[in-house]
């Protein structure tokens, strides 16, 4: 008995290339959502099933991984889907952003511009942007079928009449190629405009809905908003307290027993970078 | 043109089957610009099916729904495309249901409500939705200052009102209604009609109007048609029909009326 506990990144070759199938068709119909048969894992939904199966099918031996949540690479999820894939696939991973060929993330778009060499694999909870609006999913297939999208513009204008600015902070949706309304998973809306025309391939997969999008590189994605009320990117008003970062999208966090804030970048490997080196970074990949 | 003397709504010979049980049978009509034509008759009598049948949420077992489009050509209507379909229904078309909580988006304000079939049709400037919405409501004589709230909190009146103005702010030609005044009180549907009347005239409105009550057909209809067990039984001017009966089934209805 010699044969390998797993095959290659745990999942069989034909789960594999149904996923494959899946990704080429979300890659050729931006923003729209393609089911596929989503294996059980071993580990509960919401843990980023839809997101590691994505990863699974599209991880080669070179590659080099990167897992973040929330932006931190230390963090339990992130911790546990990198050693899980050290385990069945045996590839190197990495916390640097520009070393890495794919990062798998959870709401978070790395501070680090990508190169086109690099994929995006997100963890998606809800891919349907319509579904709190619209429970039936025959009949939001439908509204996408027909671009009947109205409907997406009513939960802004409440918003607005409701706070006087479009309150929705995150998973903000968008318009990818000026065709489908996508749901960009539960990120915050200031990494919405990372997601356009952005060169490195983005993936979205939802393990529990069972299905797959993506945003091909380069590709037009526009938040919605009112001529009016123009999309505006949210940061917290802050510096970071650790490497001084005004740019970068902040987590507030308790600092001692009574009560004492600070503001740290959510995206680790970003702020561990600028503290040993404050020069600008720029974009990696596989090159 | 000869085209404004075209009907702009033709029902054609319309049947309707439930298997073998018969939804309507056989009717036929033609709506013209600015007419209001009544169907009454008895629950069950096929006034809703004929309805259903109409706004192509039903498609009949005969017979076919003719629309004049605001290009001037007249059209099948189950031989346009689905958004096609769509879109003449949020535009071209409104809807009174006799149950506001279906013609209504109850989880969000009025003031979305009325504006919904403007964003819907392309608005992307929030003050101008804004601003119709507040137009509507005035029209439509619900207090402006209620524009945030939802129309849970709206009375049955109310709501009856919102669902006009939602469906009137796209400047519709054709309105369909099914018992707009259905389970209200007397007082408030009479206001409710004396609003429907004026702005059926004011708009040049097409309506057809589904009722069991002769006082609302007589009040807002030209012409009348009574159905009786899925066929149309007798039609004409509505004070014709209504004042001189011709059908037993008909003089049976209009002797029904409580005398005043």
């Amino acid at each position: 008995m010699n044969a390998p506990a797993y095959n290659f990144a745990y999942l069989d070759e034909q789960t594999k290339r149904m996923i494959r199938r899946a990704i080429l068709k979300a890659v050729a119909i931006p923003g729209y959502q393609v089911p596929f048969a989503s294996r059980e894992m071993p580990m509960p939904y919401g843990w980023g099933t839809g997101g590691v199966q994505v990863t699974a099918a599209i991880l080669g031996p070179s590659d080099v991984l990167k897992v973040i949540d929330q932006g931190a690479d230390d963090t339990t999820n992130a911790v546990s889907i990198r050693k899980f894939f050290v385990r069945t696939a045996g590839v190197r991973t990495t916390t640097s952003t520009q070393q890495a060929t794919v990062i798998q993330t959870r709401h978070r778009i790395p501070e680090a511009p990508l190169s086109s060499h690099q994929i995006l694999v997100f963890q998606v909870p809800i891919p349907e942007p319509l579904r709190f609006l619209e429970p039936r999913e025959t009949e939001t297939r439908r509204m996408h079928a027909l671009a009947d999208y109205g409907i997406m513009h009513v939960k802004l204008y409440e918003d607005i009449a409701r706070h006087g600015h479009i309150a929705t902070t995150y998973a903000y949706p968008v318009e990818v190629a000026g065709r489908y309304i996508m749901d960009p998973s539960p990120t915050p809306k200031f990494d919405n405009p990372k997601m356009n025309d952005c060169p490195a391939l983005q993936l979205f997969g939802a393990g529990r809905e069972k299905r797959i999008y993506a945003i091909p590189p380069y590709t037009q994605v526009i938040s919605l908003d009112f001529e009016d009320h123009p999309f505006e990117r949210y940061r917290p008003d802050g510096t970071c307290a650790l490497c001084g970062a005004t740019d970068s999208f902040l987590d507030e966090v308790i600092a001692d027993d009574r009560g004492g804030r600070i503001f740290v970048c959510s995206d680790t490997d970003y702020c561990e970078k600028r503290r040993n080196d404050p020069a600008p970074i720029t974009e990696g990949g596989r090159g | 043109m000869a085209d404004e003397e075209a009907p702009l709504l033709i029902a054609e010979s319309l049947s309707k089957w439930y298997g073998r049980q018969l939804g309507c049978r056989n009717v036929s009509f033609g709506l013209y610009e600015g007419e209001v034509i009544a169907v009454v008759g008895e629950s069950g009598s096929g006034k809703s099916t004929l309805m259903r049948l109409l706004c192509a949420e039903l498609a009949p077992s005969d017979g076919k729904v003719l629309y004049r489009m605001r290009d001037g050509v007249t059209r099948d209507l189950a031989l346009l495309s689905e958004a096609e379909r769509r879109f003449l229904v949020r535009t071209d078309w409104g809807f009174v249901h006799q149950d506001a909580t279906l013609g209504l988006r109850m989880a969000v304000s009025a003031g979305a409500n009325v504006g919904d079939r403007l964003m819907a049709s392309g608005w992307r400037h929030y003050g101008r939705i804004r601003g119709t919405a507040i137009d509507w409501l005035d029209r439509v004589e619900i207090d402006r200052g209620r524009i945030d709230e939802s129309p849970q909190t709206y009375s049955g009146g109310m709501r009856q009102r919102l669902q006009i103005a939602r469906s009137l702010v796209s400047q519709p030609r054709l309105v369909l209604m099914d018992e707009p005044t259905g389970g209200l009180d007397v007082s408030v549907q009479a206001r409710l009609l004396d609003l429907v009347r004026g702005l059926v005239a004011d708009l040049k409105l097409s309506v057809v109007i589904v009722t069991h009550d002769l006082a609302v057909a007589r009040l807002l209809s030209h012409r009348i048609m009574v159905m009786k067990d899925g066929q149309v039984i007798e039609s004409g001017l509505t004070d014709q029909v209504l004042d001189d009966p011709r059908e037993p089934y008909t003089q049976l209805l209009v002797s029904s009326i409580l005398p005043p």
